[in-house]
């Protein structure tokens, strides 16, 4: 019986709930649609909020040595390709705005745009994954990824304090790349949902509450960037 | 007229309730996403001067700006309700008092006589 009444696509009959509001997409609990998506929308706030703190501690990590030994970030930070970066940031960046174009077509009930840019945002999303596994693979046969016991070999001075820079650099990047996993397997649902025609201008608030997990995730992009991969002038890497 | 005709015209039309069905226009994220990219490219070419400790500040600056065009447009917070934008500037309220006071902590170690 529960299991009849919390189904969205399938008003119950019986529900008072159905009758009084004439939406199928009500659960019996909210007052009205309104209500029911500023729940949503407060409680995914309330969740990015606990992401904040999450990367914010290893912001603070990074802060705190950066300030401690600025010579061997700068010196490491030359080691990452910043085009790689920059490259990746335009790709999340435009990623960002298919996946707002795909809110926007979800608001307005137009089912093959939302596809469409959900689409979109899902492939530049593997495409900021396959500049990732590059960087990772080239890190990896320089001998610049001390994780997990690999050698860690290190020409210059302070190795203990590069290979620190290295180690925030992987932790960092790796866990933004996990919500990146999860934000494209999260669209790839949305793009099933919508095809079989789930949403319309009523009823949206998934690709709503999806959008702002992958602008957030994009956010932690805009400081990682800067952060790691342009220290102490990038030309003097060159 | 009953409750259900009265509900009808309310969930149609998304513009009934600004705040929470505010339907932001296209040209409005392709304006956001221009600055962004403007930004992000002052952002590279900053890096490109030795600015000594200004280029820390330079760049979490823009990066801050670009995140608040993000959460304010793409994120729809300028078009929601107060209640959310408590919520949102709560998480980067206790980022801040985080940050503030273990930076401020760190940096005037230093300044006691006891701890040089």
């Amino acid at each position: 019986m529960d299991d009849a009444r919390t189904r969205m696509d399938e008003p119950n009959p019986l529900s008072a709930t159905v009758d009084r509001h004439g939406s199928p997409y009500l659960a019996h609990h909210f007052d009205d649609l309104e209500q029911q998506f500023e729940s949503a929308r407060l409680g995914t706030w309330a969740f990015l909020a606990t992401e904040v703190m999450f990367f914010g501690g290893m912001f603070l990590a990074y802060t705190v040595y950066r300030g401690a030994y600025p010579e061997a970030f700068a010196e490491a930070s030359h080691h990452l390709d910043w085009r790689l970066g920059a490259l990746n940031t335009i790709v999340l960046l435009t990623s960002s705005l298919t996946m707002a174009l795909a809110v926007w077509a979800g608001q307005t009930g137009r089912r093959r745009p939302l596809i469409i840019f959900l689409a979109i945002t899902m492939l530049l999303g593997l495409v900021f994954l396959g500049v990732k596994s590059v960087e990772y693979t080239e890190k990896y046969l320089e001998g610049h990824m001390p994780l997990l016991g690999l050698p860690f070999a290190w020409e210059g001075e302070h190795a203990g304090q590069a290979a620190l820079f290295f180690d925030l650099y992987f932790v960092m990047t790796g866990f933004h790349a996990l919500h990146m996993i999860i934000g494209i397997g999260i669209i790839a649902v949305l793009i099933g949902l919508a095809w079989r025609g789930r949403f319309n201008a009523h009823y949206f608030t998934p690709i709503e509450m999806t959008g702002l997990y992958w602008h957030f995730v994009d956010i932690v992009w805009v400081f990682l960037y800067p952060l790691l991969y342009l220290i102490g002038g990038i030309a003097l890497g060159e | 007229m009953g409750p259900y005709e009265q509900r009808i015209p309310r969930e149609q039309s998304s513009h009934h309730d600004p705040m929470v069905h505010h339907i932001i226009p296209v040209r409005t994220y392709l304006l956001v996403f221009g600055v962004l990219f403007v930004l992000f490219i002052l952002t590279v070419v900053v890096a490109f001067f030795d600015l000594g400790l200004l280029n820390f500040v330079v760049a979490i600056s823009i990066a801050a700006a670009k995140a608040v065009l993000i959460i304010l447009y793409f994120m729809h917070v300028r078009y929601s309700s107060r209640m959310t934008w408590v919520f949102a500037g709560a998480a980067f309220v206790w980022l801040a008092l985080m940050l503030g006071m273990t930076m401020a902590d760190y940096i005037s170690r230093s300044w006691l006589p006891i701890y040089r």
